[in-house]
């Protein structure tokens, strides 16, 4: 067997596991913690692996220099990953020890020996610790409130900093008359480079007050009128786009009898804490400690941002709030390192405020997606066309030909951000996740169209084009259900020959009372996918009433992720995931004007509220003899379609535009 | 152009009562609480979410009623009594703590030290357990992770 790709630079058993405190195994992952849970299913599997105890294990905390470099932790991988890489290294690393103890070893010969991908593992039928819904790591030191998050690192020394930023994108400073303003004593200094300005101060409040007196005096050279929300569909439709079969056999006909478009507005992380960083310019070196989910490829941008090598930067990762994508948290990195350059030795702490967390970090973007279908006379569909056009999933830290941090594209030595491209296939792409749908059609076209131009900056935000692409395909085959008087369960059924799809489709029906009577107002919707076509099969039923406006009342999970770590971990991801799901789908849009967002807090971008949140009953379908798959993003787009399905159900109206308000249902009355 | 001064011309010296201890902190007479317990106190637990009292992370008991800390500035607390999510002598605060953990609710975390806060105010309210009753008191609390079903469930054992 070859190695994973995480190990391929990092072949070494002593590059994963450390043994170096005598009784106790620390883990070296290059995967992080944003409230997924990760850490404690990764040491589920090395204690496991390795048989230790379970609370004999620390994790490593991930940093440039000590932890491998996995990359970004994105794409409901890390299981999949980091966990196939530490289950080798421990598998490796009991086999060589045999009856020697580990902490010998270490003393003795040293861990520095190659990890065996042949390693013989442990049989699944003798696990006594994955498959336990072992309690969190992180959990209790977060109740307690003395959980380090990124905004509660104080070091000796601590500068605090608040950027004001640009009144829209495109605006440049023309003048900021600062030898108008008398500083306080609490002021340390006003930044200016470019139209970059941030003022540091002994404390948080003193500068936020200054950014907020700056912000009336300084002035901007305008740029034109920059997008509008009026303006989104005309520029989704008419922007100039790379094109990529992502599919195609069979027949292919230009006109098919069946079509319906689906849209999706772009939608904000709106992470609960805004993102934060603290940088120090020590000598040669410059320490930077980020919530960033990769620190790595964050390190390479910075580097490449200042003209630097890589090597003198070090980068340590701390906890943020939860972040679902890439939101500002390299820019906030950046951000802080531009400030403590002027304060040689000190470490500068930069927060962003709740404005520019909602009106400046990238967004996922806003969508559109094409369907067409034929139907044959037995009421089987023959032919499939998906077309999706967007802005690409990521502006990551190194991923684009220049640096992709927001600071950027405001100091005078850089440059606009480069549109958004996507990750690579293998990693599940982006614009074209989950566009090919996993039902057996005879003939199929899918094409993705990444547009080429980007008015407001878009990156990951958790399943990428899998919200949008399952809502439209599970949406679409409803509707040619009821066109054709059939069941849209068993619709599903009759065109999915895959089992495990079928059998959480299955499982999903009975957990709900699938085809029960319902009173007025009300109905039940279902939506399906696997995610990527190669992650975790999920099949989601909403059940919707609809008076002033939808509420859902129930969600029925049917989940299967292979051989399950946690259950618990599994199920509270799921969750997480549909109702997160159920909040974009429902209430989210980010609100533009003139390019500049103007949703920028909580009254104008509502998310979901703990009054609006349905009961949610999740079942795992066990594998324990398959390989574990991720659990965090495969419920999000099976729940968007399940509700736009349900209001169908309830209303007889048809919602094709996210989100599914008031406004939209009306909209959609036909 | 108008001419801006930023000299803080209001600071002061308060004496506030924080977790049943008599402090003294040094700063401006408008700064918010919240920061006072940031950046002057260390008490860190409580956290900063938006800063204009619509997401519930910043909130603390004052007196026993839960109150937004990021838009309550300093010099409104007088000899009132200040509690945040570090107090460990509240027995409603420890009880809602060890449920949290019992049902694991939560994920990231970052919005519980508020919703703790208000959680203990309601419990001690001797307020109805019922799920809409508890969901309809934290409906100033934003979680993004999504474990309110947890949270609610955390709270209805707390207060049986």
């Amino acid at each position: 067997m070859a190695l994973p790709d995480s190990m391929v630079a990092a072949p070494l058993i002593s590059d994963w596991l450390d043994f170096s405190h005598p009784g106790m195994v620390g883990i070296k992952t290059g995967k992080v913690e944003f409230g997924q849970g990760i850490l404690t299913a990764l040491t589920q599997i090395v204690a496991e692996e390795l048989g230790v105890e379970f609370e004999k294990c620390f994790l490593v905390t991930a940093s440039t220099g000590i932890s491998p470099n996995e990359s970004f932790t994105a794409g409901s991988l890390s299981v999949q990953d980091s966990g196939s890489a530490l289950r080798i290294a421990s598998a490796t690393a009991r086999a060589y020890a045999g009856t020697h103890s580990y902490w010998d070893i270490e003393k003795t010969a040293g861990w520095a020996i190659p990890a065996n991908p042949d390693a013989v593992l442990k049989n699944p039928s003798d696990y006594s610790l994955v498959g336990l819904s072992a309690n969190r790591i992180d959990l209790d030191a977060k109740l307690k409130g003395i959980t380090h998050f990124i905004q509660d690192l104080r070091p000796d020394d601590l500068l605090y900093a608040r950027i004001l930023r640009p009144p829209n994108r495109g605006s440049t400073l023309f003048d900021l008359s600062l030898e108008k303003i008398t500083l306080s004593q609490e002021i340390e200094k006003v930044v200016v480079d470019g139209s970059f300005i941030a003022v540091v101060a002994k404390d948080e409040y003193s500068a936020q007050s200054l950014v907020t007196k700056l912000a009336q005096v300084a002035i901007w050279n305008e740029t034109p009128a920059g997008m509008n929300n009026s303006s989104l569909m005309n520029f989704l439709e008419s922007a100039p786009a790379e094109f990529k079969v992502l599919e195609e056999f069979g027949e292919n006909k230009t006109e098919l009898p069946h079509k319906a478009s689906y849209s999706r507005p772009y939608l904000s992380h709106a992470s609960i804490g805004t993102v934060t960083a603290v940088a120090q310019w020590a000598g040669e070196k410059i320490n930077i400690w980020t919530q960033s989910q990769g620190i790595y490829p964050l390190r390479a941008d910075i580097a490449r941002a200042l003209s630097i090598d890589p090597q003198r930067i070090f980068i340590t990762h701390v906890e943020g709030a939860g972040c679902y994508g890439h939101n500002g948290a390299d820019d906030a990195a950046f951000d802080a390192v531009l400030v403590a350059k002027h304060f040689p030795g000190r470490p500068v702490l930069v927060t962003w405020s709740r404005e520019d967390e909602l009106g400046w970090a990238p967004y996922g973007p806003a969508m559109k997606v094409h369907l067409a279908a034929q139907v044959d006379d037995s009421g089987e569909i023959t032919h499939w066309s998906h077309r999706v056009r967007g802005n690409g999933h990521s502006t990551r830290p190194s991923t684009l030909a220049s640096p992709s941090m927001l600071a950027y594209s405001h100091i005078e030595n850089g440059s606009a951000i480069l549109p958004a491209g996507d990750p690579p296939l293998p990693r599940g792409g982006g614009t074209g996740r989950n566009a090919i749908p996993l039902y057996d059609f005879k003939n199929s076209l899918i094409v993705e169209e990444r547009l080429s131009e980007m008015p407001i900056r878009t990156s990951a935000l958790r399943a990428l084009g899998a919200h949008l692409n399952v809502f439209a395909i599970e949406s679409f085959l409803d509707e040619l259900a009821l066109r054709t008087n059939q069941d849209p369960l068993e619709f599903r059924l009759r065109h999915l020959s895959d089992p495990r799809g079928r059998d959480v489709l299955t499982k999903v029906a009975e957990l709900s009372g699938w085809g029960k009577e319902l009173p007025e107002g009300s109905g039940q919707g279902i939506g399906f996918a696997r995610y990527k076509n190669k992650g975790a099969w999920c099949a989601v039923i909403a059940q919707v009433d609809v008076e002033e406006a939808v509420r859902v009342s129930h969600l029925w999970i049917a989940v299967d992720v292979g051989l399950v770590i946690n259950p618990d971990g599994v199920r509270n991801q799921i969750e997480g995931g549909a109702l997160q799901s159920l909040s974009w789908t429902l209430k989210e849009q980010v609100q533009i004007n003139d390019g500049a967002v103007t949703s920028n807090n909580w009254e104008d971008y509502p998310i979901l509220r703990f009054s609006e949140v349905p009961l949610v009953q999740t079942e795992i379908i066990s594998r324990p003899t398959m390989p574990a798959l991720g659990a965090g993003e495969a419920s999000i787009g099976p729940t968007a379609a399940a509700i736009a399905n349900a209001v169908d159900r309830a209303i007889n109206v048809r919602v094709r535009n996210m989100p599914l308000t008031v406004t939209n249902i009306m909209a959609s009355v036909e | 152009m108008t001419h801006l001064s930023t000299t803080l011309d209001y600071m002061a010296d308060f004496q506030i009562r924080v977790n049943n201890k008599v402090v003294d902190v040094d700063c401006d007479k408008n700064t918010p609480l919240l920061w006072v317990l940031r950046n002057h106190l260390n008490l860190t637990g409580t956290r900063f979410g938006c800063g204009t009292g619509l997401c519930g992370a910043c909130t603390v008991l004052i007196d026993g009623t839960p109150i937004h800390s990021c838009d309550t500035p300093i010099w409104a607390i007088g000899n009132k009594s200040v509690q945040t999510v570090e107090y460990e002598e509240n027995s409603t605060l420890q009880r809602v703590k060890s449920c949290m953990a019992s049902e694991q609710a939560g994920q990231c975390g970052f919005c519980l030290s508020g919703i703790m806060m208000r959680a203990t105010a309601h419990i001690d309210s001797l307020a109805s357990l019922d799920r809409s009753s508890i969901a309809d008191a934290l409906d100033g609390h934003l979680c993004r992770c999504g474990a309110h079903n947890r949270i609610i469930e955390a709270i209805r054992q707390a207060g049986s």
